[in-house]
């Protein structure tokens, strides 16, 4: 039981560190990535590559000057980024990093909280990470932050349902919510083999909840100078940054568990290797495949322009909606025919 | 009468069913900007790298010195008249005897001073000047933290009277150059 249980908070441990790393290089490779797109090197004058220029951010966004607007709800002002990050880091939990690793008889799996309503767990956590912006840019009492707020909520009331009904589809073909178990059942064929379109919906949902370009609206430097952190400084505007980039991670992080087989690698159970060593290798792949999918995130942000917010709102509730809709038809459908 | 080969008549055409999906538009979009990602980099890595500067760029003034090591400047203010910047301001003075080291002729100029922020060096002054005293150079200005340090003197202007230290201006005083700037018909030597 207690080497159970300091298995958990080691695990806890790595997954929390593992998201903030990855979040503080992910920055950096964000950064590159657009300079090599618009013909540039991007930072590199802090290390060989830049790799220290994560570093320099943090101390630099640590040290600047904390400012709050003396109109700002006290309260509310600082609770705003703190909810975001918290929100961010709490999806970690549920997603399977890989399967089990047996040492001394000992079974250790590598998904902390594995419950039967993954997936419903990570929809209720991830709409509340809206909260955090709403409550940030209203705090602010500022005009543009409190437009900032009032798009976020729309986009992601428009978008959950698109994300949800997407998702529905792919649950009622698997039969589950535990994403251990649509692990699994991806052994041999990748749900997105199944559900493209489905996985087309999602990701285009995914880009909009993580506010990210081209539905980057609640920011949007070009029109509401910050968006919702327009008032915030220091470390508090960098809590608002770093979770985006935490929540792009867990979104690729659950993209590939849902769609793409997770930690399953083919034709990896017949080169006759250990379990363990299994195990290990599928963990790399699913991190493989999550690099791939935060570099797609960045290669769109670079490819695409803004939407405008009536644009945005088009294709969230005319188009992705009954696409979404459609697809779930189509599903419950084949599936009475098999 | 066409202006250019690249007009492209607009037209409110209605988009067909797969231009309205985006989708081939944004994969082409992508394809773009992933060919950029492999291209060769325009950037200058600028203290490693600098950019290669033209023979005749014209940049830090000079003041430059005859072959025994005395100024040239006789403070003609003619630098300052062309000047189209007003940068170039001077006091003259005169020479006293036991200075016949210092300065070539009777006349000399006791303060010198450029304000770097207001030259635009087109090298008027470098035109203007009859003794063949200022230059511009390929230095370019350092970065200074206040503009009075901009202002640059004669400690600043003047080359070094050693002779390996002088700044070779051969490159901008060609022939050419010496000969247009004799001409007594043009506006200059009116």
């Amino acid at each position: 039981m207690i080497i159970y249980l300091i298995y958990k908070i080691t695990l806890i441990v790595i997954i929390l560190l593992m998201s903030l790393l990855i979040a503080m290089y992910a920055t950096l490779v964000e950064r590159k990535f657009a300079g090599f797109i618009q013909d540039r090197y991007g930072p590199d004058r802090a290390g060989p590559w830049g790799i220290l220029q994560p570093v320099c951010d943090g101390v630099k966004l640590f040290f600047k000057e904390e400012y709050m607007p003396n109109t700002a709800d006290k309260f509310l002002y600082i609770l705003g980024p703190c909810l975001t990050m918290m929100v961010a880091l709490l999806t970690s939990a549920v997603i399977p990093w890989g399967g089990t690793i047996t040492i001394a008889g000992y079974n250790f799996p590598l998904q902390v909280a594995s419950s039967s309503i993954d997936i419903l767990y990570i929809f209720a956590v991830v709409s509340m990470g809206v909260y955090g912006i709403m409550i940030g840019g209203w705090a602010s009492n500022n005009k543009f932050a409190l437009l900032g707020a009032v798009r976020a909520s729309s986009q992601m009331i428009s978008y959950e349902l698109a994300m949800a009904l997407s998702i529905a589809s792919v649950i009622m073909m698997t039969g589950t919510l535990s994403l251990q178990e649509t692990v699994n059942q991806q052994h041999t064929i990748w749900n997105v083999v199944y559900q493209p379109l489905a996985f087309l919906i999602f990701f285009i949902c995914a880009l909009a909840e993580t506010n990210r370009a081209p539905f980057d609206l609640p920011e949007c430097e070009a029109e509401l100078v910050g968006g919702y952190h327009t008032e915030y400084s220091a470390m508090k505007l960098g809590f608002y940054l770093f979770s985006e980039y935490i929540n792009m991670f867990i979104s690729s992080a659950v993209i590939s568990t849902i769609f793409f087989g997770g930690y399953n690698m083919p034709f990896i159970s017949n080169l006759g290797l250990s379990e363990n060593i299994v195990t290990l290798l599928g963990t790399a792949f699913l991190f493989v495949k999550i690099f791939a999918f935060i570099l797609l995130f960045m290669w769109v942000r670079w490819t695409l322009p803004r939407f405008r917010y009536d644009q945005l709102m088009k294709l969230g509730w005319k188009i992705l909606f009954p696409l979404a809709l459609v697809n779930l038809i189509i599903t419950g459908i084949v599936m009475l025919l098999k | 009468m066409t202006l250019t080969n690249r007009t492209k008549v607009v037209s409110n055409k209605q988009m067909t069913f797969v231009e309205s999906l985006y989708l081939p538009a944004i994969f082409a979009g992508m394809w773009i900007t992933i060919k950029h990602v492999f291209r060769k980099k325009i950037t200058i890595k600028y203290p490693e790298q600098k950019r290669e500067i033209a023979d005749i760029y014209r940049g830090q003034h000079i003041l430059k010195r005859d072959e025994q090591g005395r100024e040239r400047c006789t403070a003609c203010g003619l630098c300052a008249l062309a000047c189209p910047a007003e940068a170039i301001t001077m006091i003259a003075a005169e020479r006293i005897a036991g200075e016949e080291k210092l300065y070539r002729e009777e006349k000399y100029a006791k303060v010198y001073e450029i304000n770097m922020l207001r030259c635009i060096y087109c090298g008027l002054c470098e035109s203007a000047c009859p003794k063949e005293a200022i230059f511009l150079t390929q230095k370019i200005v350092d970065a200074e933290y206040t503009r009075e340090a901009f202002i640059y003197g004669k400690d600043k202007l003047v080359e070094p009277i050693d002779m390996d230290k002088r700044i070779d201006v051969s490159k901008r005083q060609t022939d050419k150059v010496l000969k247009f700037k004799q001409l007594k018909h043009e506006r200059h030597n009116i």
